[in-house]
């Protein structure tokens, strides 16, 4: 990953996609705030896909059920307790983080494809029992109505909040993957044998990796309980962790903003065909198929590359 | 410094090391001869902790380190590069090398300070010492061959290390390559002390480096001893150098 995502371009860029967002509900549509609210928390959940996706290398195959853990421990938290909601807001993304960590140790020990396996199956469980358990979950139906805070009850309230913890998240996230642990994480991803040789102790630190992602992955999920006021048993299928995989790919995966657009993409495409929904899953499919074959690097992968060409990526030998 | 007592290893029952003896003192530069596949690359996995012995010992400094994992072989101060390139082939030359002196301060864990700001005179150093320091921010899959087995032996130097273990340091080297590879290997022996333990198919350099030879022959070791005394043991010219006297020297 290279710093300065496009140097000042990138820069520029960043600003005026911020002002945008900030002045955003000014200009548009209630309709639109919603969906960008969605957009924003999607982005999030796709990026802390990739922390261990793309920067660790991680088969992280079912990341949807930290995402639906953390919405449905804030919702339970605010129908069934007298807590306060901000303290379900919380406990959410802590929920998500121990449960990556359990999932974690359960699975860490397997490498690649079958860690990706055994992380679908134990995920699939966990969907097991809340679609299960009617009397507690309200199974199928899911949560509806939830109760919020006074200020994030109007559209506009839920919008700026989100806007400020996605954003506060990415640049957690961001910091996180230039650290000295970030760079670490990023030497696993690319040879965990030489990595272990030099000192590093790869599990452990795909591990933290693990509950790093599902704690964003709850925050995004508690997020959603905020913009939608509901909960449901789809946020934890894993159908929906298949269209994160594809975000992170379709935006670029070793990219840090890759995620966030190919969410965005994929938010929007599925609003804008939901009158074929049948369909959805076919388009999902040839999207995918074609972003394999002509964008292995996703979008922004594919312009960071065009633009480096010119720069030091001339390769002049010995 | 080093001692290798009668290590074995078999694969599936066939012995790979078989019997080998070695023992590296303080300073040396010494290297391993034999032919492909004599089990040189083995018994340097088993002296890293990459592979566990079946039978023998390995002391350095006098204690026992056998069958040790890697990472506490690491920490030994002893380091290694490999035979096969084994780089972080997405991460700039700088990185490859600054992860290994991160994990080496035990700087692993730090989340939240920007990694910009370790390890960066160190690393600069090191860089400046193997020659790439012009190449820094270049992505080290895309350095020539020649380069990434130059980055190979930097990532084992961020290892500060007292021992290093060079597998064929110079295969696959261009002639101006493999020279200044040479120069590298006697300015780390000579000018940072260094001890240095390799394997080299090629006499020229083998007998224009090293202080003492031994000779692996179907993974036991033949003969230890200095560049004569192998040059004109029999068993040796018998084996592997293809019979010519070359004992006129
Ligand atoms: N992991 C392994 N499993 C099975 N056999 C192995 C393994 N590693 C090495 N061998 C065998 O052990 C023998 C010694 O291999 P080794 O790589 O140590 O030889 P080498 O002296 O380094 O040869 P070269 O000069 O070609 O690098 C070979 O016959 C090889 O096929
Ligand atoms: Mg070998």
């Amino acid at each position: 990953m290279k710093g300065n995502l496009l140097g000042r371009k990138g820069l520029l860029t960043g600003v005026i996609i911020i002002l945008f967002l900030f002045i955003l509900p000014f200009i548009f549509p209630r309709f639109y705030i919603y969906m960008t609210s969605i957009i924003l928390l999607t982005g999030l959940l796709a990026s802390s896909c990739n922390i261990a996706l793309g920067f660790g290398g991680i088969y992280q195959f079912h990341h949807a059920v930290f995402y639906g853990a953390g919405a449905y421990a804030a919702a339970l938290i605010i129908t069934k307790s007298s807590l306060s909601p901000w303290i379900a807001f919380a406990a959410g993304p802590i929920v998500s983080a121990i449960i990556g960590l359990i999932m974690g140790i359960i699975s860490i020990r397997l490498s690649k494809l079958y860690f990706g396996m055994l992380q679908v199956s134990l995920g699939s469980l966990v969907w097991v029992i809340v679609y299960r358990w009617y009397s507690f979950t309200g199974g199928d139906d899911g949560i509806h109505g939830i109760p919020l805070p006074e200020i994030l009850s109007s559209a506009n309230g839920a919008y700026y909040f989100t806007l400020f913890i996605t954003g506060l998240s990415m640049f957690v996230l961001y910091r996180i993957l230039k650290s000295p642990f970030g760079s670490v994480l990023q030497g696993i991803r690319d040879n965990p044998l030489r990595s272990g040789i030099i000192g590093v102790n790869v599990k452990r630190h795909q591990l933290m990796t693990l509950v790093i992602a599902s704690f964003f992955a709850g925050v995004a999920g508690t997020l959603f309980v905020v913009v939608d006021n509901t909960v449901f048993p789809d946020m934890l299928f894993w159908t929906l962790s298949m269209e994160i995989v594809i975000m992170c790919l379709l935006g670029g995966w070793f990219t840090f903003f890759g995620p966030m657009l190919g969410a965005a993409a994929l938010v929007a495409l599925r609003t804008f065909v939901s009158s074929f929904t049948v369909y959805w899953a076919l388009i999902l499919g040839i999207l995918f198929t074609l972003v394999i074959f002509f964008l292995p690097n996703g979008i922004l992968g594919y312009i960071e590359q065009k633009f480096k060409k010119g720069t030091e990526v001339s390769v002049d030998r010995g | 410094m080093l001692r290798v007592e009668s290590l074995s290893k078999s694969f599936e029952g066939f012995k790979a090391v078989n019997n080998a003896n070695l023992h590296v003192e303080k300073g040396e530069i010494v290297a391993v001869i034999g032919p492909n596949g004599a089990g040189k690359t083995t018994l340097f996995n088993l002296i890293t902790g990459v592979l566990k012995p079946d039978n023998g010992k390995v002391y350095f400094k006098g204690e026992d380190i056998t069958g040790l994992p890697p990472h506490e072989i690491f920490k030994k101060r002893i380091s290694r590069s490999f035979q096969v390139v084994n780089l972080f082939p997405r991460l700039s030359v700088f990185e490859n090398v600054q992860i290994a002196i991160l994990s080496r301060e035990g700087k692993t864990w730090n989340l939240f300070s920007p990694s910009k700001k370790f390890a960066i005179e160190e690393t600069e150093e090191i860089l400046e010492r193997v020659g790439l320091i012009d190449k820094r921010n270049r992505i080290s899959a895309l350095l020539s061959h020649g380069d990434q087995k130059v980055l190979e032996i930097a990532i084992a130097l961020g290892g500060k290390p007292e021992f290093l273990i060079f597998d064929e340091p110079t295969a696959g080297m261009s002639p101006e390559e493999t020279s200044r590879c040479i120069e590298l290997i006697k300015h780390l022996s000579e000018k940072m002390g260094l001890t240095i333990l390799f394997c080299e198919h090629d006499m020229e350099i083998v007998f224009g480096i090293a202080n003492r030879i031994m000779v692996m022959v179907r993974g036991s070791t033949i003969i230890q001893g200095s560049c004569e005394e192998v040059r004109c043991n029999k068993a040796v010219q018998d084996a592997y150098l293809g019979g010519g006297d070359e004992c006129s020297v």
